[in-house]
């Protein structure tokens, strides 16, 4: 098992979605068989080889930077599903 | 009526210019289809309303000799694309009833060349699938069944909605999105042509993000000449994706010329993996034929990276959705679910708004790029990824283009693969290096294993060369003349 159960726990916690104790054995045998089946990588002689940054030859085209008023408060907070005055309400952060 | 829904896209274009029928009739016919077709569980929601006000606007512009070059063509859209004032979910419970308040840029490509929008359709959740089985409105069905059984089938995936909408002539042609192999596996399943175009053809703005560096959107047709059609209209550069490349988009359809004398094929001898059926072993052959005796001419060549495409995927995808899908918190769209605080809130939403597949990918892809495994795993998928572009760039010295197999298997079950992820993985063993180097790739319908399926054969080209492409699949699809439909079971009672 490359991926433990505490390590589940610790992925979990930083993807920040809740798992329960019943699925930490399942996830853990899921995640080792993938991770274990990826190990091949290992043999291939990458030491010389650049990563790939970008998949197409290509110049990033830039774009002026123009300030827009477009006033998209209502549309963008329109799917939120709590807002209040326009804004977006989560619990309280700051005691 | 039905037979409205039997015309290619070219065809209805043809009788909609020659006002032999107008986009009102043509629009109503696929929509009463649609309506008919629940068991296949393909749209997710039909819009007749939205159809039928842009059909009729469509009727109008014909008239008035103001035709766009789509127009009147009634389309379907996987439930990917952002559609502005029509719900939009990925088929995500996380997405709950997502409403946008834009439109994406290939869907608004295709509406301003006219097209008639029929409704959203099925896919895997997030586009995380090769079955269409991870979807929250549950599992879309391959119109197609077996000779030997009546078992359902899949319709690959993820653009399982979109591959058996075209199949059962519920639309026209349908958009739909390949991250590695989400167009063309589908289309191998259900006798469609499915096209992949070079990333950057088509802008990625308003689709819902899976793995960025390599989504890109294409469409599923019957004919390869529809393919050409509908993609003209998809491509083009947006200054809201940066990515999308600044050059011209061809005229595809010029491209069919049906000669591809001289051109250079090449046979990549590490496709011919292990366990590979003897029916799709035939097909190959039988393509290589077809393409020689139209004046190809075959070429053996190697890429010697392949078998370690598929597990370079599985870390560089992952890794980008996991970093994509940050973005569901409960908290601007979507689903929420209350918690104690803002983390626990958090953690509730995307535990009750992912499911299985996705959870396991967003895991995945927080371990490989969590500290310490940066570059154990990223990195060194990203360096095989570059191994794997150079060993197209090699072959493409000596050939056009390539054939291999869309997928080592016709359709499978449904229930059959989902219990075992790896299993299902392998599907995408011929598609995902093309997602990998960024190339176009098509699949198109060649034929039909022993017990009754459509199987598809696939055609790789050189970076922004769909013109090549399409021309050779093009004479491909006339040589294998496939007609077979399947028969329409869904209808009866």
């Amino acid at each position: 098992m490359s991926v433990d159960e505490n390590t589940v726990r610790r992925i979990a916690k930083l993807a920040r979605i809740a798992v329960t104790e019943e699925e930490l054995a399942p996830l853990s045998k899921d995640l080792s068989t993938i991770l274990d089946w990826v190990e091949q990588l290992g043999e291939v002689d990458t030491d010389h080889v650049p990563p790939m940054t970008s998949v197409v030859e290509m110049e990033i085209k830039m774009r002026k930077d123009i300030v827009r008023h477009d006033n998209l408060q209502k549309q963008v907070t329109q799917n939120a599903p709590q807002s209040e005055d326009g804004f977006f309400t989560v619990p309280k952060v700051i005691e | 009526m039905t037979e409205l829904t039997k015309l290619t896209l070219a065809e209805a274009r043809a009788k909609l210019a020659a006002k032999e029928i107008t986009s009102v009739e043509l629009t109503e016919a696929h929509l009463v289809a649609a309506k008919a077709s629940d068991k296949l569980n393909a749209y997710v929601t039909l819009t007749p309303d939205v159809a039928l006000k842009m059909a009729a606007a469509s009727d109008a512009r014909i008239e008035k000799g103001e035709a766009g070059p789509l127009e009147g063509i009634p389309l379907g859209v996987k439930d990917l694309f952002c559609t502005d004032g029509v719900r939009t979910t990925a088929c995500s419970n996380i997405l709950d009833d997502f409403t946008p308040t834009y439109e994406s840029t290939v869907t608004a490509n295709l509406w301003a060349d006219g097209a008639v929008m029929l409704g959203k359709l099925n896919n895997d959740e997030f586009a995380m699938g090769s079955s269409n089985e991870t979807s929250r409105f549950g599992p879309c069905i391959n119109p197609w069944k077996a000779s030997d059984s009546d078992a359902d089938l899949v319709p690959g995936g993820s653009s399982g909605g979109s591959s058996t909408a075209v199949a059962s002539h519920l639309a026209l042609g349908a958009t739909a999105t390949d991250t590695g192999g989400s167009i063309r596996q589908p289309a191998s399943f259900t006798g469609t042509v499915g096209m992949k175009p070079t990333y950057g053809r088509c802008s990625r703005w308003g689709t819902v993000a899976f793995a960025s560096s390599l989504d890109q959107a294409g469409p599923i047709t019957r004919t390869v000449r529809d393919a050409a059609i509908m993609l003209k209209s998809m491509a083009g550069h947006d200054e809201k994706d940066t990515t999308s490349v600044d050059i011209e988009v061809p005229d595809y359809e010029a491209a069919l010329t049906g000669d591809i004398r001289g051109l250079k094929i090449g046979i990549p001898k590490e496709y011919r993996v292990e366990g590979m059926s003897d029916e799709i072993e035939k097909l190959w052959t039988q393509g290589i034929d077809w393409l020689k005796s139209a004046g190809a001419e075959i070429v053996d060549v190697s890429l010697p990276h392949t078998k370690y495409a598929l597990p370079a995927y599985y870390i560089v995808a992952p890794a980008e959705a996991s970093s994509n899908l940050a973005r569901y918190d409960g908290v601007r769209y979507g689903l929420r679910v209350q918690g104690d605080d803002i983390t626990d809130m958090y953690e509730k939403t995307r535990a009750e708004g992912f499911g299985d597949e996705v959870r396991r990918r967003v895991l995945i892809g927080t371990y490989v790029l969590s500290a310490g495994y940066y570059d154990a795993y990223y990195i060194k998928a990203q360096k095989i990824r570059t191994l794997i572009a150079q060993d197209f760039k090699q072959a493409y010295k000596k050939i056009d283009l390539l054939l291999t197999p869309t997928a080592p298997s016709p359709a499978f079950a449904i229930g059959e693969k989902v219990d075992d992820p790896l299993s299902m993985y392998l599907n995408d063993v011929f598609t995902v290096p093309v997602n990998l180097a960024g190339l176009p790739g098509i699949s198109l319908p060649a034929g039909l294993s022993s017990n009754g399926l459509p199987l598809g054969l696939q055609l790789i080209g050189r970076t922004f060369d769909e013109d090549t492409l399409l021309r050779a699949a093009d004479v491909l699809e006339e040589a294998a003349g496939f007609s077979a439909e399947p028969s329409k079971w869904w209808t009866e009672a």
